[in-house]
């Protein structure tokens, strides 16, 4: 049973180097229940499917329901079931925490005493009690974001947006934040968020969907989406170049997935399923064989990785397009 | 327990209502927490009247009456226009700050943000207003007719204030960053109160200065009100409709403003989002 509902979103803006096309005809479905992660670089169009889902902006083409109710047709409907918390903190900066809170409830309709109950409901349960009464121009930008997403809960919402709610937070902001999501979603809300960070996507979500240039890429679960890219990345730096064919062939018998060696032929990547375990294999070939190092280790997929399987290009094309300048030059 | 389930039924008019009240509440927060703004709203029209009535008495004269008897209501229009700017660059400012994005997810009433931005900023002219009298009666100025009509020389000023205040809010919706409608709100109303009978005569004009100051809205303003305050001279009012009756003018105008951009700035709304 799906939740949210979208057949063909188009958008397209108009620019001063012609039209850009934010949304290219995508679909997504949500289970109720589920966690579903929107995976992509910047320019993407994650954000701009929150927002049509969220009804701050309409659609060229395509349907989009939310809980049966067309976003299009009844915006209010569908404002009344959902919450939202986006990538910038949207929260009044004069206002305290709590008159942000209990100002969202009122414009909720819940009345003023349920507005207020809820407001310090969620300030105890965001731990921002200290910070409660004072405006929210002084606070941090992991308690402006705490703020926020409490503003999204202040009805239990049927539907939660999280438009990249870790982006721009220290590493121990973001790990605090995602236990209160899990607590969330433990709960049973459905979420949907957008993330550029493959290792949000998997701690949080359920399901994957990677989107790239406005349309859908890739769709599935973390482990499936990983074992198309390998648990780990295997990486090599060679002493000598004349001993890279030897060892790209090491690792494509030891290794789960094509190697990928450098220009010049030193450096090696594989993707490997039993990083550890690979890894010692492919050390004893190398040394049986001779071949010195100057490095070599293993590290976690990043969304690179899967950008560079599924669409052949990085996910920052700005510095995929600066390399490939390079590489002209080189040669 | 779902919160939304222990939902009552609201009607929406007393929706409407409720939710415009609830954003002018943040709004007037707003400027309490931000003194900046109201030692302006404050100092400004003390400093306008007190410039204006002690270094041009002197140099300007009005047939018929003495300067600052004149001179206030000027005051007073000119205050009151700049005051509505407010209404744009704050609403350019909460687009910036992503707080639009907020109410728009918000199941409020469409129009809410915009009442209760156009509310407040009414609050701080009125605020701007008596201060101003205050300091008018200070330096001599005195009003010369009924309370009734005094009554309704503040109620036109304020109203005029009001309706301004939608025109500016759809041009601050419009524009990409606050600063574009602070320096463009400048550049329009200083020709705008300055070119027109506000401070002086318009008669002493040069001739297409004179005609346009004779045309401009300001100025009908000003003379509905130097009449509704007995403040007018015995200086012969130039001889086109708009002056002969400014009252009817300004209140023409009033609904022509409300008519067109409540309509306007409310579709507008529907619209926007940060970014």
């Amino acid at each position: 049973m799906t939740i949210i509902e979208a057949r063909g979103l188009t958008k397209t803006y108009r620019s001063k180097s012609g039209p850009v096309h934010a949304l290219a005809g995508l679909d997504l479905s949500v289970p109720r229940g589920s966690v579903k992660a929107l995976l992509g670089p910047n320019g993407a169009g994650k954000t701009t499917v929150v927002k049509m889902l969220t009804t701050l902006i309409r659609p060229d083409a395509g349907t989009a329901f939310v809980d049966g109710i067309d976003v299009v047709a009844d915006p209010k409907g569908v404002r009344r079931i959902i919450g939202v918390s986006g990538q910038y903190a949207a929260v009044d900066e004069n206002l305290t925490g709590f008159e942000n809170l209990e100002m969202v409830g009122r414009l909720y309709h819940l009345g003023g005493a349920l507005a207020r109950r809820r407001a310090q409901e969620l300030i105890d349960l965001f731990e921002l009690t200290a910070a409660g009464n004072r405006p929210v121009k002084g606070f941090s930008g992991g308690m402006r974001r705490r703020i926020d997403l409490a503003g999204a809960l202040v009805i239990n919402p049927k539907v939660l947006f999280l438009d990249e709610p870790t982006t721009g937070l220290d590493p121990r902001s973001r790990i605090a934040l995602w236990q209160v999501i899990k607590g969330l979603v433990a709960d049973g809300t459905t979420v949907l968020l957008t993330t550029q960070y493959l290792e949000e996507a998997d701690q949080l979500a359920d399901d994957i969907v990677v989107i790239d240039d406005g349309r859908v890429i890739a769709e599935g679960t973390s482990d499936q989406l990983k074992a198309q890219i390998g648990g780990h990345r295997l990486e090599i730096a060679l002493v000598d170049a004349a001993d890279s064919d030897t060892a790209r062939g090491i690792l494509a018998r030891l290794g789960d997935g094509e190697p990928i060696v450098t220009t010049d032929g030193r450096g090696l990547e594989v993707a490997v399923n039993d990083g550890p375990l690979v890894l010692q294999h492919v050390l004893a070939a190398l040394g049986e064989a001779k071949i010195g190092l100057h490095d070599a280790g293993m590290r976690r997929p990043t969304l690179d990785d899967v950008f560079l399987k599924l669409t052949g290009h990085k996910a920052d094309k700005a510095a995929q397009q600066a390399e490939d300048a390079e590489l002209e030059t080189v040669k | 327990m779902s919160v939304a389930a222990t939902l009552p039924a609201w009607n929406p008019l007393s929706m409407w209502y409720s939710d415009g009240w609830t954003v002018t509440k943040r709004n007037l927060i707003k400027i309490k927490r931000s003194p900046d703004m109201l030692v302006f709203a404050v100092i400004q029209p003390i400093m306008f009247v007190l410039l204006f009535s002690q270094v041009y008495a002197g140099a300007i004269s009005v047939q018929g009456t003495d300067y600052v008897q004149f001179l206030m209501a000027g005051i007073f229009a000119q205050t009151v226009v700049f005051g509505s700017t407010f209404s744009g660059s704050a609403m350019a400012q909460d687009l910036k700050e992503g707080i639009i994005d907020r109410f728009r997810s918000l199941p409020m009433s469409s129009s809410a943000v915009l009442i209760g931005r156009t509310n407040s900023d009414l609050v701080l002219n009125t605020i701007s207003m008596v201060i101003m009298m205050g300091t008018g009666l200070a330096v001599g100025w005195r009003v010369n007719s009924s309370a009734p009509e005094f009554l309704a020389g503040i109620g036109l000023l304020l109203l005029f204030s009001y309706a301004f205040s939608w025109v500016m809010a759809l041009l601050g919706m419009s524009v990409k960053s606050p600063e574009v409608i602070n320096n463009a709100s400048f550049l329009i109303l200083f020709p705008l109160t300055f070119v027109s009978n506000a401070f002086v005569p318009s008669d002493t004009l040069p001739t297409p200065l004179r005609i346009f100051a004779e045309w401009n809205p300001v100025s009908s303003l000003v003379q509905a009100a130097r009449q509704l305050f007995g403040n007018e001279g015995t200086a012969p009012v130039p001889d086109i409709w708009t002056m002969q009756n400014p009252i009817a003018t300004v209140l023409i105008g009033i609904s022509v403003m409300l008519l067109v951009f409540v309509p306007l700035c409310i579709r507008k709304f529907a619209s926007i989002s940060s970014r």
